[in-house]
């Protein structure tokens, strides 16, 4: 179990001092998957690298187990780190570089090759195993530079945006590939990226980052259904919002008011908020329905349809302002198509809407 | 600060003084240490056999410039010392222009090959930069020497009957350092011209320039501060040029780097040799901030 | 670009001038070489092909020993020049930035900007303190004298490829438990030493071609071979010089080249 407690970096001094990381505070469970997510320059790189000693923080403290992390350098903590360069050794062989680490701890010989054996087997590049590292493809050096971080069975891997090299497909098969090392080996991974589909698909859990702050700590469902507030709702997915105004707030349901006039129930705000007034709701474009304009929760104009394969997304200028975005799955047996400037009505059904924090 | 960033601190203090100091004791023992001993003889009074007495004396600098007449005991300027400071400013300049009439061509050229080339053609500027400047001197020598190859060349086609005396001019150092400081010229103007951007060229032509406007107004300005830095890089090290004056300058033809060896030499007045050093030393120095300037520039634009 | 097109690189006359400065700098030294080889005693007029010059040189004993110490020279001062470089420049790439940094990489480069001439006689008042105080007149002063302007030169390369290097993979050395010191011996030097080997070769032809610097610091006997050239400047030149050029051009031509491949690029 990790414990980040009130970690704060400033790199530089006086004017040019730089806030990477601001009071940041999270437990971390052991076996977890865990997701660091935010835009460059938030701050998630910088809370691994202090997680793996290449950063000093300002103020806070870093325990691993119990264990203070901060007074040991980086080549004495039981973590290590997946590059996101990969930085393997080129001068070394494949099985080299998985040794590496071995080495280092002074393992007798013959605990290093069967280790490394064993490591080659679990990322599938026993036949590589002499080739230099320059000789391989982008997808393979990934893997060896998994398995050389996992042969000295590390309490905790770092994972720094290791996917981001790779094309698509290759991405795609790496994800799967990842969830399965994690699950096999029972080690905790810290994974940051910048990329939400990569977040949703491995993680038990994402704690989402800007401007050095973790803004919400959820699992991948509750980060995209239950946004606390506006930075995460936009970050991740297509999110409408819209003004409304609170009436009443029981427990998890928010009564709210629409500009339309219609009321309906919302999901209150994340760990509370405002009781009334003025809040933003978010609703996400597939969980609102298009339908007629009669008797719909508000109407407007439809102003564009755009065909993207699986779905179809209809943009809607409101008639209270604004414009609002429904995506709808297509089916083969599409039954009518609706025409621009045509007059359309949005549902949602109740504890839709998440109302946000700020 | 915690106290772990500053104890590491301290400990990357000890690493980096530890690492820095066979280098530090080396230069200061052998570059600028004895820099700052030149700085004191030049304040110091001429011995009778060379060396200094330990006596406090302005003369070597009012010598620099200026001398006393022997037979009236009034100041005048210091002639000699003015040709040979003249000579060396003149033929440093003159070595620049030539060397970036020929220079300027040559990197052009080099910049325009399919880049696997470039690396062979720059390999041929590198080699004769890096074999020896006396050798090459040597090699001028030989060629326009009264019995040398040019000289018997001309005399076996019956052009002349008597050799034509090259050595031991003016000509003969201009020849003399063009050739050895060439590569100082078209190092610096290759480097800014390999990163030039052809398609600017193609522009031009495309807004009806010609070849000698899109020189002039295209290519020229963009390459500019490697030409600024060829001429200086060639400019400073003629300043001090010491080995072609002695070979192709014959004791004829004298620059400030003879001079200041005369001082310690036959003359035997190490204070004004001391304090000669120190001039060139200051004229180099103000050369090299045009050089820091150019550079830092250039450096500017290709961000 | 299609053939006969309009070539939007070229300007009228530069190709012109560029081969005439190929020819220009290579035929005096070709010229050299050649007479080298001369069986005669002039350096202009060719009487057939002998190695009578390179065999006088090699029965010279004054040659031989100036060849002696040039050698020894160059390799203690390239020695001395390369390892203190290889720790300068990891103090400089490999800590923190700290304030003394710029005054540092001035002192390090001071011998590429301050003139030889200048260097030198520093050096010659400096020694000749020295030698007054110690009685020492050994080849040590040529060591150190080298040691010193050699040290910029062997510090570029070394420093470049220090720059050059990925950080991660030092980072990714401790991280896998490897402390400081191994990091540095399993890592950094394995990838450091083409940039040590450019930066050693350079060094010593930089020592190996010196005339100035060591003209002023030599004591009497000291003759390198570049300052026994200049010395016979005032003899009737015979091709026996053209000899030892030859010889030497052959050494730092082979230098040069070795290092412009050490120090390209890996791609």
């Amino acid at each position: 179990m990790i414990e980040i407690e009130g970690v704060t970096k400033i790199f530089g001094v006086g004017a040019e001092a730089f806030t990477a990381l601001d009071d940041v505070s999270v437990t971390i469970d052991a076996n977890e998957f865990f997701t660091l997510l935010g835009p460059s320059g938030c701050g998630k790189t910088t809370l691994l690298r202090v997680i793996a000693g290449f950063i000093d923080p300002t103020r806070g403290r870093v325990t691993l187990d119990g264990n203070n992390l901060l007074n040991q350098p980086p080549y004495a903590r039981p973590v290590n780190t997946v590059f996101q360069s990969y930085a393997l050794f080129p001068h070394m062989t494949v099985a080299q570089n998985i040794a590496f680490g071995l080495e280092m701890l002074g393992k007798p010989g013959s605990e290093v090759t069967s280790t490394v054996d064993e490591m080659l087997a679990l990322v599938r590049m026993t036949e590589m195993a002499d080739r230099k590292t320059s000789q391989i493809s982008g997808g393979q050096q990934q893997r060896v530079a998994l398995a050389r971080a996992l042969a000295p069975r590390p309490k905790v891997l770092l994972l720094d945006e290791p996917l981001s090299a790779l094309d698509f497909k290759l991405r795609k098969d790496m994800q799967l590939e990842l969830k399965r090392l994690q699950s096999e080996t029972g080690i905790t991974f810290i994974f940051v990226t910048h990329d939400q589909d990569e977040a949703l698909t491995m993680s038990n859990r994402i704690a989402v980052m800007n401007e050095g702050r973790i803004r919400q700590i959820g699992g991948p469902r509750d980060i995209y259904d239950h946004p606390a507030e506006r930075f995460v709702a936009d970050f991740i997915g297509d999110t409408n919002f819209l003004d409304v105004e609170l009436l009443k707030v029981e427990g998890e349901q928010a009564h709210i008011r629409l500009p339309s006039g219609s009321e309906v129930v919302a999901r209150a705000a994340q760990g509370g908020g405002r009781t009334g007034g003025e809040v933003t709701v978010a609703i996400r474009p597939e969980h609102a329905r298009m339908d007629e304009a009669e008797g719909a929760l508000f109407q407007g104009a439809l102003s564009n349809v755009v065909y993207v394969g699986t779905d179809t997304h209809y943009h809607i200028d409101l008639d209270s302002g604004g414009q609002f975005i429904v995506r709808q799955q297509n089916q083969p047996d599409q039954r009518h198509e609706r025409q621009v400037g045509e007059r359309v009505g949005v549902n949602f059904g109740a504890g839709i809407g998440q109302i946000l924090k700020d | 600060m915690t106290d772990l960033s500053a104890a590491r601190n301290r400990r990357d203090r000890n690493t980096r003084w530890l690492l820095l100091t066979p280098a530090m004791l080396v230069l200061l023992f052998a570059a600028s240490g004895p820099l700052l001993i030149v700085l004191v003889y030049s304040f110091l009074t001429p011995g009778d056999y060379g060396g200094v007495e330990w006596q406090f004396s302005l003369q070597a600098w009012t010598n620099v410039l200026a001398e006393r007449d022997i037979f009236t005991d009034e100041w005048q300027l210091a002639d000699a010392h003015l040709t040979v400071l003249w000579r060396s400013i003149k033929l440093s300049f003159m070595t620049a222009v030539l060397a970036f009439i020929f220079g300027f061509p040559t990197a052009y050229f080099i910049a325009t090959r399919p880049p696997r080339q470039r690396d062979i053609y720059m390999l041929l500027i590198m080699i004769p930069f890096w074999t020896n400047l006396l050798i090459r001197t040597f090699a001028i020598m030989e060629l326009i020497r009264n019995q040398g190859t040019v000289n018997t060349l001309l005399i076996a086609m019956g052009v002349i009957d008597e050799p034509i005396q090259m050595l031991f001019t003016e000509f003969s150092l201009l020849l003399g350092m063009t050739y050895v400081y060439l590569p100082l010229m078209i190092l610096p103007i290759y480097a800014s011209m390999e990163r030039f951007d052809f398609s600017l060229v193609e522009a031009g032509y495309d807004l009806y320039a010609t070849r000698l406007q899109v020189l002039r107004k295209i290519i020229f300005p963009l390459v500019k501060p490697g030409v600024v830095a060829g001429s200086i890089l060639v400019f400073v090290p003629c300043l001090g040029a010491y080995v072609t004056p002695r070979v192709l300058g014959g004791g004829k033809q004298l620059m400030l780097g003879n001079l200041i060896e005369l001082q310690f030499g036959q003359l035997r007045n190490w204070p004004l040799g001391a304090a000669l050093s120190l001039t060139l030393l200051v004229i180099v120095m103000i050369a090299l901030l045009f050089y820091v300037r150019a550079v830092g520039r250039e450096g500017e634009t290709n961000v | 670009m299609s053939k006969g097109g309009f070539d939007v690189r070229r300007q009228t006359g530069f190709t012109t001038v560029a081969v005439f400065c190929f020819v220009v700098l290579y035929l005096p030294i070709i010229l050299l070489v050649l007479y080298s080889f001369n069986a005669g005693e002039s350096i202009a007029i060719w009487e057939g092909f002998s190695w009578r010059w390179y065999v006088s040189a090699w029965e010279n004993e004054r040659v031989q020993a100036a060849t002696v110490r040039s050698v020894v020279v160059a390799l203690s001062a390239s020695l001395i020049a390369t390892s203190s470089a290889v720790l300068a420049a990891l103090a400089t790439t490999r800590t923190r930035p700290w304030r003394g940094q710029t005054l540092a990489f001035a002192l390090i480069n001071q011998p590429l900007m301050v003139p030889e001439i200048v260097t030198a006689v520093a050096l010659l008042i400096f020694f000749a303190l020295v030698k007054v105080w110690t009685g020492y007149t050994g080849l040590a002063y040529l060591i150190i004298a080298h040691s010193a302007f050699c040290l910029p030169f062997a510090y570029m390369p070394i420093r470049a490829r220090l720059q050059g290097m990925d950080l991660s993979l030092e980072q990714a050395g401790a991280d896998l438990y490897g402390t400081p010191f191994k990091v540095f011996r399993r890592i950094t030097l394995p990838q450091l030493w083409p940039g040590i080997l450019a930066g050693a070769m350079l060094a010593f032809v930089i020592s190996l071609d010196d005339v100035v610097i060591t003209e002023f610091v030599k004591s009497a006997g000291q003759d390198t071979l570049p300052t026994y050239m200049l010395g016979q400047l005032r003899r009737v030149i015979t091709p026996e010089i053209n000899a030892i050029s030859s010889a030497l051009l052959a050494i730092s031509v082979m230098l040069v080249i070795g290092f412009f491949f050490l120090s390209r690029t890996p791609k």
